[in-house]
């Protein structure tokens, strides 16, 4: 990779030892990529929790900030593992969320914004086009790279925070105008009214094209989706599919026309998504031993407007004597949604409302099922049904109207 | 050194080069959505390799699947010494890479011949970065 002086005197040590090791690491990085150079960010966000570092991961970032690391651009940090006001409740590891503290101490001596949420795009920075950023978790860079126009790769926890140290990041993959292009088409002629639906189609396609390079091109859609619905749209994409961008016809800036959007290229696939693919979807799931007792509103965090929405279906209601509700939202979110009163739709319903935390990636989540007898998890994110397998839950994707009906009656059909 | 009884050539590669046993996939792989990260047995309901124990493992994957943890995950499970040996990817993405470069995993992505063809779950393999080269050294 070529360096400027500027990256080379980092490299040599003359910004102090943090800031080389992690350029060293880029270059590293870079390298396997293909990436002849840096090019400056304005922006990174990280995911840092004990769940997913492990002690290991914690004595590094105690390294780090032996070494007097410091963030040179504004970093905040993905959901975490723990809210500290229900630990207890979750039956959740007290050395653990000690841990836990000790990161989120850490990470601010580092000057990390520690903002615990995977909705930055929605609630703390919204990136204009052509910004390059260095973003995780997925459905970050997805929104970033798709619905802003700014340019971010997957960036992993310790991959933003080098880039935090450092100012910059390896100019490959979507840094790039090449990888931007469309490469597949795909129609939508499906109703789509609900996040689960969104979602859905991100399951439809994911599954069909599982390539970090792989950019679905979407077109032909009844009406435009909303922040919500396309934040479930990419976050399914990004899970099931492992990819970082789309496009949409009239929606997303890179994409005025079918045509510029594709940017030359040869669609290699194209998808027609109607009414009954997506009724296949809900179908297709195995209902085991019909259990409701577990209902879960969470990956991505939900924004204030969902947390309205949501609030309005449970106002009123009482949750299935046995069946649990978790929703997940951001500290900022809900804060407000206290002053609004939706909070108190939820809780009086007896949801349980977690904040700074995603449901998937709560600590001690295995041993939470267990002692539940929780066997499945209904919920309406496509992605969360996707990602918590390694915790043996049968999974099963409804929308957020079935949802609650199936919270409050105990009914799984 | 004998001469290898059959070799790979792969696109991309970094990591020191390394011997296992190689464990083919025709499943995509991410260590949080497959990985018990506490065993390091593959868990999830249904994954191709479901029970399969991947310490000290050459792990073979079509593909990558979600996601950002294996940035952490990778360096947390090389500690507990539950880690492969190597991932070798067809296809990846940057996070599977940005992982294994900060666990020192030798990682790999893009094949030809494709490992099906040459390779069965057990055979003994090497991984060479520096060459871009997979060697299959004994078979099962």
């Amino acid at each position: 990779m070529r360096l400027t002086a500027h990256e080379q005197a980092m490299l040599d040590g003359r910004h102090g030892a943090a800031a080389s090791d992690a350029l060293r690491y880029q270059i590293e990085v870079g390298r396997f990529w293909g990436a002849g150079r840096f090019v400056p960010i304005t922006n990174a966000h990280m995911m840092g929790d004990i769940e997913v570092m492990g002690d290991a991961g914690l004595d590094w970032l105690r390294g780090a900030c032996e070494k007097r690391a410091h963030c040179s651009i504004p970093i905040t940090t993905n959901a975490r593992c723990i809210d500290f006001a229900f630990a207890e409740r979750l039956g959740q590891d007290p050395a653990e969320a000690t841990k836990e503290r000790t990161i989120i101490r850490l990470l601010r001596e580092m000057n990390v914004v520690t903002t615990d949420t995977c909705i930055n795009y929605q609630t703390i920075y919204q990136p204009h086009l052509g910004e390059h950023v260095a973003w995780g978790d997925t459905g970050t860079v997805i929104y970033a790279n798709s619905v802003f126009g700014a340019r971010s790769n997957f960036e992993a926890g310790p991959a933003a925070f080098a880039a935090a140290l450092t100012g910059r990041t390896p100019e490959y993959g979507f840094h790039l105008d090449e990888h931007r292009k469309g490469t597949l088409v795909v129609r939508l002629s499906a109703q789509l009214d609900d996040l689960a639906d969104w979602g859905a189609v991100g399951k439809i396609v994911g599954e069909r094209h599982q390539n970090y390079f792989a950019v679905p091109v979407f077109a032909g859609m009844r009406r435009a989706p909303n922040s919500d619905e396309l934040k479930h749209l990419g976050a399914a994409l990004a899970s099931y599919g492992s990819m970082a961008m789309f496009h949409m016809v009239g929606v997303t800036p890179e994409a005025p026309s079918l045509e510029r959007a594709l940017g030359g290229n040869r669609p290699v696939d194209e998808i027609v998504i109607d009414d009954a693919a997506l009724e296949r979807v809900y179908a297709g799931y195995d209902l085991r031993d019909r259990s409701a007792s577990l209902v879960v509103f969470s990956g991505p965090q939900l924004s204030l407007l969902e947390m309205k929405s949501l609030g309005g279906m449970f106002r009123g209601r009482k949750l299935h004597p046995g069946t649990h509700a978790f929703v997940t939202t951001s500290h900022g979110v809900k804060s407000a949604a206290r002053e609004l009163g939706y909070l108190q739709d939820l809780e009086a319903a007896g949801a349980t409302v977690l904040e700074g935390v995603c449901f998937y990636i709560l600590q001690n989540l295995s041993q939470m099922r267990v002692r539940n007898g929780w066997t499945n998890m209904i919920s309406n994110s496509a992605k969360i049904v996707n990602i918590i397998g390694a915790h043996r839950f049968n999974t099963i994707l409804r929308r957020t109207r079935d949802c609650v009906e199936i919270a409050c009656t105990g009914r799984l059909q | 050194m004998t001469a290898p009884l059959a070799t790979i050539l792969v696109a991309r590669a970094c990591g020191p080069a390394v011997e296992g046993e190689a464990v083919l996939s025709s499943e995509g792989f991410s260590p949080r959505y497959d990985l018990d990260r506490w065993s390091g047995v593959i868990t999830k309901p249904g994954h191709k390799l479901e029970g399969t124990n991947i310490r000290d493992k050459i792990l073979f994957f079509p593909t990558a699947k979600g996601g950002i943890a294996a940035g952490w995950a990778f360096f947390d499970i090389k500690h507990k010494g539950i880690a492969p040996r190597a991932l070798v990817f067809g296809v990846t993405n940057p996070v599977m890479v940005q992982g294994a470069v900060f666990a020192d995993l030798t990682i790999t992505e893009g094949w030809s011949p494709h490992p099906a063809e040459v390779l069965h779950t057990g055979d003994w393999v090497r991984v060479d970065p520096a060459r871009k080269v997979i060697e299959l050294l004994r078979r099962a």
